[in-house]
């Protein structure tokens, strides 16, 4: 079966979604497909701005990785031309915030922000968040613990009583 | 009474030959039952061997399971299964494979493949009459028919054939004792699918020889290039087929123990009156989470599906890359390449690879006589684990 440019480069991504390093060789080989082809569909999704980039998963729980996240809700003011995007650029702008989100619901943005100590972002959200003008108020939420990141169950299952050889 | 008991339980004591009914007695031991015992045992073991997916049920049908617990559904169903599923099971067989089935007459709920394939064979069978299948097969084919007091009779499949199922071949074996064909494509252990002008040929057979087709298509999910048409969508063959299928393979749910069959109401009747008086129905917990797998289950399904490809992809690559020659599978998870050329039996094969190498594959043989000079290699292991076992392989036979 000939599978379509598209199917390809949605398994593709797939893949690398998954494990962003793994190799043009091993993707090829598991596709069916010429390395050469699997280069280029990615050089093409890289242009396109369809893949924005790799990331690494860290596990924060390891003492030396330590962060304090916290997901801020924003409620802001939206103003008459832009809506909350003149709002929502100025705060992407702080290296401290991850993610910004406009979402539905009571607030407008729901932000995440990392830093290395609770009082650290603590401080971000009075002196810096807070009194941007338009923001009307915040709600922080501090991460206690994470279960699953990115498609990623963190805590393992276990393992239980399965057959070597099955006919 | 008592003397008699006594009697009797002497007659039938341990050194007696008669303990054990003969044609019980008769079966061979499955051929890898030693060497699973010998695999169990080891540490270590990176296991080519599990005729089954390494994935866990996906979770919205487990959950379903949950949530039928909760609400306290732990009751019997109805022997033919709940009517839920048998209307989920014909919507799906409709459009999926293109067979209209009632619902409330050609369909049955059993446990597993395995019950429906032993119930249809016990509803038609009478001693002595023969069933002709094709080996290698799934190790169940061959003691389900004796142990029905039928005679199995096994057509080759070769490599050269890409291990389909040659009609001129099957015309051989037939001889007018013949009752049943059956049939399983994707089959287990070869991973091969047959052409429709191969089933085709086969149904003609079966119409023009008057034969009930029992097909066991329980990989039909897993099927990686076009799938031709089920056996039971050609025309004139409804009326004569019974399909099988089940859960087990495409919604990874063998421990669940739930599958159907779909067939023309005599012998979905027949099959019925046997389950009934054995089995009673199919656990309901199984029924209500197989439900949730066909309403909900395609995405899953489908995402396991491109997974099990992408390691076939790996696997035969590296396989005919280190000289272990194999035909592409087109379906089901397993891979058969020859090992005849390294000079060692499928069995000496498949020992010293696992005491030199601690690789589990099983030897060909298992899957019947004319497995001799090949091994099944299961492909539903993850891909880091199917890449060690590649490394391993190469380096056993640079070994040899
Ligand atoms: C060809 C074939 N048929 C039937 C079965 C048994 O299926 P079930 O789990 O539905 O009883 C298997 C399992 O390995 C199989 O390979």
């Amino acid at each position: 079966m000939n599978r379509t440019e598209q199917e390809l480069r949605q398994e593709i991504l797939a893949l690398i979604e998954r494990n962003a390093r793994l190799e043009v060789e091993k993707i090829a080989e598991r596709l069916g497909t010429p390395p050469a082809d699997v280069a280029r569909l990615i050089e093409e999704m890289e242009a396109d701005r369809t893949i924005l980039g790799y990331h690494t998963l860290i596990n924060e729980e390891k003492p030396d990785e330590a962060r304090v996240r916290a997901v801020i809700e924003v409620a802001v003011r939206p103003e008459r031309d832009g809506g909350f995007d003149r709002v929502a650029h100025r705060i992407c702008r702080f290296p401290e915030v991850r993610t910004v989100y406009l979402v539905s619901g009571q607030s407008d943005l729901r932000i995440e922000v990392s830093g290395a100590t609770m009082r650290e972002v603590a401080g971000f959200v009075a002196s810096k968040l807070a009194p941007i003008d338009g923001v009307r108020s915040t709600v922080t939420h501090f991460l206690l613990k994470k279960y699953k990141e990115a498609g990623v169950f963190l805590d393992e299952e276990e393992d239980y009583e399965r057959l070597k050889i099955v006919p | 009474m008592f003397f008699w008991m006594k009697k009797k339980t002497m007659s039938a004591s341990r050194s007696s030959p008669d303990r054990i009914a003969r044609h019980i007695a008769a079966l061979p031991r499955s051929g890898i039952r030693d060497f699973f015992d010998l695999v169990s045992a080891m540490e270590d073991v990176v296991s080519l061997g599990i005729g089954e997916p390494d994935f866990v049920t996906p979770w919205h049908i487990r959950e379903a399971t949950i949530y039928a617990l909760d609400r306290g559904h732990t009751s019997y169903t109805s022997n033919l299964g709940l009517l839920s599923l048998r209307r989920a099971v014909c919507e799906y067989v409709a459009g999926d494979f293109g067979v209209q089935y009632s619902p409330e007459n050609e369909c049955i709920i059993t446990v597993g493949v395995s019950e429906a394939l032993d119930v249809i064979l016990r509803a038609l069978l009478n001693p002595g009459d023969e069933v002709v299948y094709h080996e290698p097969c799934y190790v169940s084919y061959a003691p389900g028919i004796r142990m029905t007091h039928g005679v199995p009779v096994a057509v080759s499949t070769r490599e050269s054939d890409g291990f389909a199922l040659d009609p001129a071949a099957l015309a051989r074996a037939i001889t007018p004792r013949t009752k049943a064909l059956l049939v399983n494509f994707p089959n287990n252990p070869t991973g091969a699918n047959l052409s429709q002008e191969a089933k085709q040929a086969i149904a003609g057979l079966a119409i023009e020889n008057d034969l009930v087709v029992i097909t066991d298509e329980i990989y039909s999910e897993l099927t990686y290039g076009a799938r031709s048409p089920s056996l039971a969508a050609l025309p004139g063959m409804k009326d004569r087929t019974v399909f099988l299928h089940g859960f087990s393979k495409a919604y990874a749910m063998t421990g669940y123990r739930i599958g159907y069959a779909c067939g023309p109401p005599d012998l979905i009747e027949a099959m019925m009156k046997v389950h009934q008086y054995t089995m009673l129905c199919a656990s309901r917990l199984a029924q209500e989470a197989a439900v949730e797998a066909l309403r909900n289950g395609r995405r899953e399904m489908e995402k396991m599906r491109t997974e099990y490809r992408q390691r076939r992809n790996v696997i035969v690559r590296r396989l005919n890359e280190m000289g272990l020659p194999c035909v592409p599978p087109e379906g089901a998870f397993y891979v058969f390449p020859r090992v005849r050329e390294t000079g060692l039996s499928s069995h000496e094969f498949a020992m010293r690879l696992l005491a030199e190498k601690q690789v589990a594959v099983v030897p060909g043989t298992a899957f019947g006589a004319c497995g001799e000079g090949y091994i099944r290699c299961s492909y539903a292991t993850a891909l880091d684990e199917i890449e060690v076992a590649m490394d391993r392989l190469r380096d056993f036979l640079a070994g040899l």
